[in-house]
């Protein structure tokens, strides 16, 4: 007869206890997939106008100035047919000046609290244009974003579900080794029942033992080492200095992604002193404030999958270029109170090597991702080549010069051709190898 | 059985050197003192100076060289007059419209479009609304540049970027591009 095992034994409980606890991590993570809410509805058409010309003229005509929530350059617009008269909006918007110097009292106040600036008049724009810009500027502000704050939990939930399936999985094993234990004993103890003798290790020499008396294996194991280690001591010592991969935490979060790959922004637009300089320039913070002067919150795109932070973290981020140059959102102006960001510098070649980038972006146009690689993909900035001696001789004696077009030195091209018997000339031939040339 | 710790000892030693590259710091350098260099380099912290800084704003009162006055005010009335009165200090041998074609791409093409429409990427993508087309605008080339230097409504100035030469042969191209329109 064989030998059951007991129906009460402690494995089984466990195993119970495991099932019991996946089928509950199970049913939590299946919740996360709940809907998220609707989005509101667009207002019926309010009024005369037709919102959906009026929001077309408003975004070519209007928008530059002003927005429907918050202050711009112009007062924000939601509401305003509710502000005014709708007579005195159509004087207002033809010709605004005009109204101004009539003596009107609410233009002159309007004006007044609007630091003076004047509206560009649009004369072009008839009654019925205005009526549209109102019908679209009095919908009712977007019920505030539903998915925004449901997808920061969802975010939570599944770091918590994910801590849970973790837990789980440390629980199975911790089972699963307590398990075999137990098997072994029950073997065992099977097996001394049954009276099966268990065959136990024979007590021959170990093979480590075998190993140490044969001294040839000793001796090539030996040399052996030294070279790896001579290997890897070499390729450590020949990495110090090198910062290749430096990411620092700099004080404010730009995004490289962002800015240069999906807005396509010109890697010179704020680098603008890599065309003319020695330096490529940290750009000031007045020329982050041309676009984030009007761009205050981070709105993402219609596929935001590329945005690594949430919404909140960017806007977070603006927040601090509006305290370091000193702009306050509420009333679009600078308060004067700045404070410095302090940057921190990621390339840097050593003191003893001249390194010029208007040689290398200007004169010989060699696009910017060359040597620092595809910054437009990188959320964070980091160094991207070695910045070794080898890795700049090695792209001087690659490049070719472009020598077309070039008639004033025509004669002393085709003879440095002819010296080192080449169709096309590199930086190299030009003398790029030399030592005086980066090192004086 | 000590040979094993010995070996044990020196694999962890390697794996140690070679895998722990901390990518928040720089490395360690040979002989910093010929990496760091002894005067102010751009950007660089001083003790030299009262704020610590080696970037200083430049004396009151001084121009760069070969910088001519701006006489036109930063105001409405301003932005009228360069309008009417401002030419262009180029002669047409100066005019290089293959500069102002890459300046203009590099800084003005990303909102206003690369033919002046008012159709760049930061437009399209709903960053920026309202950015006119440059045949719907009265301009002419000094108000372009009175518009460069200063900035107007949600554009800031681009002053500090481009040189007032560089400044008018964009003037120049975006002169070209609205006849083109």
């Amino acid at each position: 007869m064989k030998k059951v095992g007991n129906h009460t034994s402690f494995s089984r409980i466990l195993i119970f206890c495991l099932a019991l606890s996946l089928s509950f991590s199970l049913a939590s993570y299946a919740q996360d997939t709940a809907a998220a809410g609707t989005e509101a509805e667009t207002a019926a058409s309010a009024g005369a106008g037709d919102p959906v010309k009026g929001k077309e003229l408003f975004n070519s005509l209007c928008a530059s100035c002003h927005k429907l929530d918050g202050k711009s350059t112009g007062p924000a617009l939601r509401g305003v047919a509710d502000k005014h008269d709708r007579e005195w909006l159509y004087k207002w918007v033809h010709n605004s000046s005009e109204l101004i110097k009539s003596g009107d009292p609410v233009a002159v106040k309007l004006f007044a609290d609007n630091n003076n600036v004047t509206m560009t008049a649009f004369p072009q724009l008839s009654n019925q244009d205005i009526d549209n810009i109102m019908a679209y500027t009095s919908a009712p502000a977007p019920a505030p974003d539903v998915n925004t704050p449901g997808g920061k939990v969802v975010v939570q939930e599944s770091g918590a579900s994910n801590n849970l399936i973790l837990g789980a999985l440390v629980l199975v094993l911790i089972v699963l080794v307590v398990m075999l234990v137990l098997v072994n004993r029950t073997l065992r103890r099977v097996a001394a029942a049954n009276g099966v003798e268990v065959a136990k290790q024979d007590s021959t020499i170990s093979l480590w033992q075998a190993y140490a008396r044969n001294q040839f294996l000793v001796l090539v194991t030996t040399i052996l080492l030294i070279l790896t280690g001579g290997y890897f001591l070499y390729g450590y010592l020949m990495q110090v200095g090198v910062d290749q991969g430096y990411e620092p935490i700099q004080p404010i979060h730009f995004s490289h992604k962002i800015h240069a790959g999906e807005n396509g922004i010109d890697c010179k637009y704020c680098h603008s002193s890599a065309r003319v300089s020695k330096t490529s320039g940290i750009p000031s913070l007045n020329v982050c404030m041309n676009c984030h002067k009007n761009i205050s919150e981070f709105t993402g795109s219609k596929d935001s999958t590329y945005v690594e932070y949430s919404k909140e973290f960017y806007n977070g981020e603006i927040q601090k270029l509006y305290d370091a140059v000193g702009w306050d959102k509420s009333t679009q102006q600078y308060t004067g109170k700045t404070k410095p960001v302090k940057w921190v510098r990621i390339h840097n070649l050593p003191d003893f090597v001249y390194f010029n980038h208007s040689q290398h972006v200007s004169v010989a146009g060699v696009e910017c991702q060359k040597c620092h690689g595809p910054v437009e993909t990188f959320e964070v900035m980091k160094q991207h080549a070695p910045l070794t001696m080898g890795w700049c001789i090695n792209c001087h004696r690659e490049t070719n010069v472009k020598v077309e077009g070039n008639d004033y030195y025509k004669k002393i091209h085709d003879e440095l051709a002819k010296k080192y018997g080449v169709q096309k000339l590199t930086a190299a031939n030009m003398g790029g190898t030399e030592c005086g040339k980066c090192h004086y | 059985m000590k040979a094993i710790y010995k070996i044990a000892f020196l694999v962890c030693v390697s794996a140690v050197a070679t895998s722990c590259f901390d990518k928040s710091r720089p490395n360690y350098q040979y002989f910093p003192n010929m990496y760091e260099a002894v005067p102010y380099e751009t950007y660089s912290e001083s003790s030299a100076f009262r704020n610590g800084k080696e970037g200083q704003l430049p004396a009151e009162g001084s121009i760069p060289r070969g910088f001519s006055p701006y006489e036109y005010e930063n105001t409405e009335e301003g932005y009228e007059l360069a309008k009417a009165n401002l030419k262009s200090p180029l002669d047409s041998t100066e005019v290089d419209m293959g500069k102002g074609a890459e300046l203009y791409t590099i800084y003005c093409a990303i909102c206003h479009g690369d033919k002046g429409d008012g159709k760049g990427n930061l437009a399209k993508r709903e960053k920026f609304l309202g950015i006119p087309n440059y045949k719907e605008r009265d301009i002419t080339e000094g108000s372009v540049f009175h518009v460069e230097t200063y900035g107007k409504n949600n554009m800031g100035s681009h002053a500090n970027q481009l040189t007032q030469k560089e400044r008018w042969q964009v003037a120049h191209y975006v002169m070209k591009l609205r006849s083109e329109l």
